[in-house]
């Protein structure tokens, strides 16, 4: 623009300042990258390390023998205190944890989203801001409560075992868990579902009605085929923060065999019983780093809406 | 007109002439109350009984189990006196310090190098698509990973320093993580690595929101980048500075998980958070009723910022 209204001496000037802020621009962007970058490269090339390697090497430098050793170690036999299993079973615990979490959570959300749209009664707005409100309470104003609860019920739960040979789950860790983060899920994913099938035309649903089609139909038919990207934004996002989550779960299962595993990998790093194997211990926070990590890669699109959404309403 | 007229009387029950169909077009009209109901129910409970009977616990002489008999405010007299209790520090003083230094600093860094990469960016940069989940990418890590992360990378025997050392600067020295005095720094750092990137892009989607006819208007009257940001474009984003605020005030207040894994708490306790107060005290420390208190006052401040926005934005919402 300036070329054509300055003279061509002016006009090169201008084209070398802005080669000269690209530059600074684009030096800046490189620099922060490297900043966001920096901690996991580091993790990663150390789980690839010997410990030789570690500690007489660079924290930076590339392994010079990459090995699977440690990853295969922090999979099958690292120690978290005095039992030495690896952080597989853990793993499986955060899976058998967050897979009905989210799927429970996100089916509530839908179907309440789709009644505080669509099937609006007097006090709608209170009852979703009174879920809303729910989202950002310090978990820490519910966790002893909680804890009591879960206790009673597990003495209940022992009773029964005791009495007719079947707990119904009651006082096991991991189906209180998955209770525990469907009832604090709750609020954001029916945020989600409100705001999405708020621009969903209401004129369909009425027109459904004429038909014939009754609450469920409508849901089953026209909301749930319709609603794939919402669907897709609250999966990730309650499966990022349920599989991330650590204060719930060192409440309610905060040792044995029981963990999650956001648990067991800081007892792991905590656990200093002989030499400290950082190698392992980088392996292992990358094994509790990669579902996350893959999921953000895979769907990155989505992770950052839900985030967007559970930030700005609307 | 006529499906309208049709809609209605489908409707409401009361139209319905057919007989034996009353009940189940009044359980049809019952039915999404009778579907949010368990959802409502247990927020009811879970989270508002819940809380009501934390307050109530933080009211009693609560030790290592919950007791019910109401003995007075004793426990927020308690957090009141450690409040003023500064040499040596109590760990309510530490805490709520803490919370001071890091939610300042977190939301005042994250803010401005949230703006600072979004504007950046916004500058028609070629590889946008790759810097940006780059920036990203720690949102979707746990605060134990950061954690376990920036410990290692922070350590002076193993992590920067001790890079540093080996490139040749042998006097430089970095010992934060283990300084009781500066350990909450390190939490700052932590917790900026992992947000600030997600602060980039709130700002950067509100900036792409800015109508592009303002910004070549202001141009032409030949403002200077620096004026146009300085005058209209940051002036326009200032829904996004608060959302921003309102997001980073209630991750700093939360935040717990990140001292843990990073500091295990710091020396002595000097990284708590009032978050890691409440979880020690409630716990470990067999001070239940000071625990609750704790978790009273987490709650009231966050009330205090959440509601009035919520207030708004559901107003807003609705007209």
């Amino acid at each position: 623009m300036s070329a054509v209204t300055s003279p061509a001496r002016q006009a090169s000037g201008g084209i070398r300042a802005r080669t000269l802020n690209r530059i600074v621009i684009y030096g800046l962007l490189a620099l922060f990258a490297l900043f966001y970058l920096m901690p996991l490269f580091v993790m990663l090339v150390t789980s690839f390390k010997t410990m030789d390697e570690i500690q007489n090497g660079n924290m930076l430098a590339l392994p010079h023998a990459p090995t699977f050793a440690p990853w295969i170690k922090a999979w099958s036999e690292v120690c978290s205190g005095l039992t030495c299993v690896g952080m597989k079973g853990y793993f499986w615990n955060s899976i058998k944890m967050v897979v009905p979490a989210v799927v429970i959570s996100t089916l509530l959300g839908a179907l309440n989203g789709y009644v505080l749209t669509k099937w609006r009664f007097r006090g709608h707005t209170l009852v979703f801001a009174m879920m809303l409100f729910a989202c950002f309470i310090p978990f820490q104003s519910v966790l002893l409560p909680m804890a009591t609860i879960l206790g009673s019920l597990g003495r209940f739960g022992a009773t029964l075992r005791n009495a007719t040979g079947f707990s119904f789950g009651l006082g096991n860790s991991t189906v209180n868990l998955v209770f525990v983060h469907v009832v604090y899920g709750l609020g954001f994913t029916t945020l989600f579902f409100r705001n999405y099938y708020e621009a969903f035309p209401t004129e369909l649903i009425k027109a459904a009605q004429v038909d014939g089609a009754s609450f469920f139909q409508i849901f089953r038919r026209i909301m749930l085929p319709n609603s794939l990207p919402i669907i897709v934004v609250t999966v990730i996002y309650q499966f990022t923060n349920i599989w991330n989550d650590f204060l719930f779960a060192s409440a309610y299962a905060g040792s044995g065999d029981v963990m999650p595993m956001t648990v067991a990998l800081n007892n792991v790093v905590n656990t200093s019983t002989g030499v400290v194997e950082y190698n392992v211990n980088m392996a292992a926070a990358m094994i509790a780093a990669l579902p996350t990590l893959i999921v953000y890669v895979v769907a990155g699109r989505y992770f950052v809406r839900g985030l967007m959404a559970g930030a700005v309403k609307g | 007109m006529s499906t309208v007229a049709e809609t209605q009387i489908k409707l409401t029950p009361e139209h319905d002439a057919r007989p034996g169909s009353t009940v189940r077009s009044r359980l049809q009209d019952l039915l999404p109350k009778i579907v949010l109901a368990p959802s409502f129910a247990a927020t009811i409970v879970f989270v508002y009984g819940f809380i009501l009977w934390t307050i109530y616990l933080s009211f009693t002489n609560s030790k290592t189990f919950p007791s019910y008999a109401i003995t007075g405010p004793r426990a927020y007299q308690r957090l009141w006196r450690w409040t003023f209790e500064s040499d040596p520090p109590s760990s309510w003083y530490t805490s709520i310090t803490n919370m001071g230094i890091f939610g300042f600093l977190y939301i005042a860094i994250c803010l401005a190098l949230g703006l600072f990469l979004a504007i950046l960016l916004d500058q028609k940069i070629r590889g946008e698509g790759v810097l940006r989940p780059i920036y990203l990418y720690p949102m979707a890590l746990s605060f134990i990973v950061t954690g376990v992360a920036w410990k290692w990378f922070l350590d002076p025997g193993l992590g920067l320093e001790q890079t540093l050392h080996q490139w040749g600067w042998t006097s430089f020295h970095f010992d934060w993580i283990k300084n009781k005095d500066f350990v909450i720094y390190t939490v700052v750092i932590a917790g900026v690595w992992q947000a600030s990137g997600f602060i980039m892009a709130m700002f950067l989607a509100g900036l792409r929101g800015i109508d592009g006819e303002i910004m070549k208007a202001a141009q032409i009257d030949g403002a200077t980048t620096f004026q146009l940001y300085r005058r209209i474009v940051i002036p326009l984003l200032r829904p996004v500075f608060l959302s921003a605020f309102i997001v980073l005030a209630h991750l700093a207040i939360k935040s717990y998980d990140l001292v843990v894994a990073l500091t295990s708490g710091g020396p002595g306790g000097s990284a708590w958070l009032p978050s890691n107060f409440m979880y020690e005290f409630t716990f470990k420390r067999n001070e239940m009723a000071v625990g609750s208190a704790s978790a009273v006052i987490m709650l009231m401040t966050i009330t205090a910022i959440i509601v009035p926005y919520l207030y708004s934005e559901l107003r807003e919402k609705s007209r």
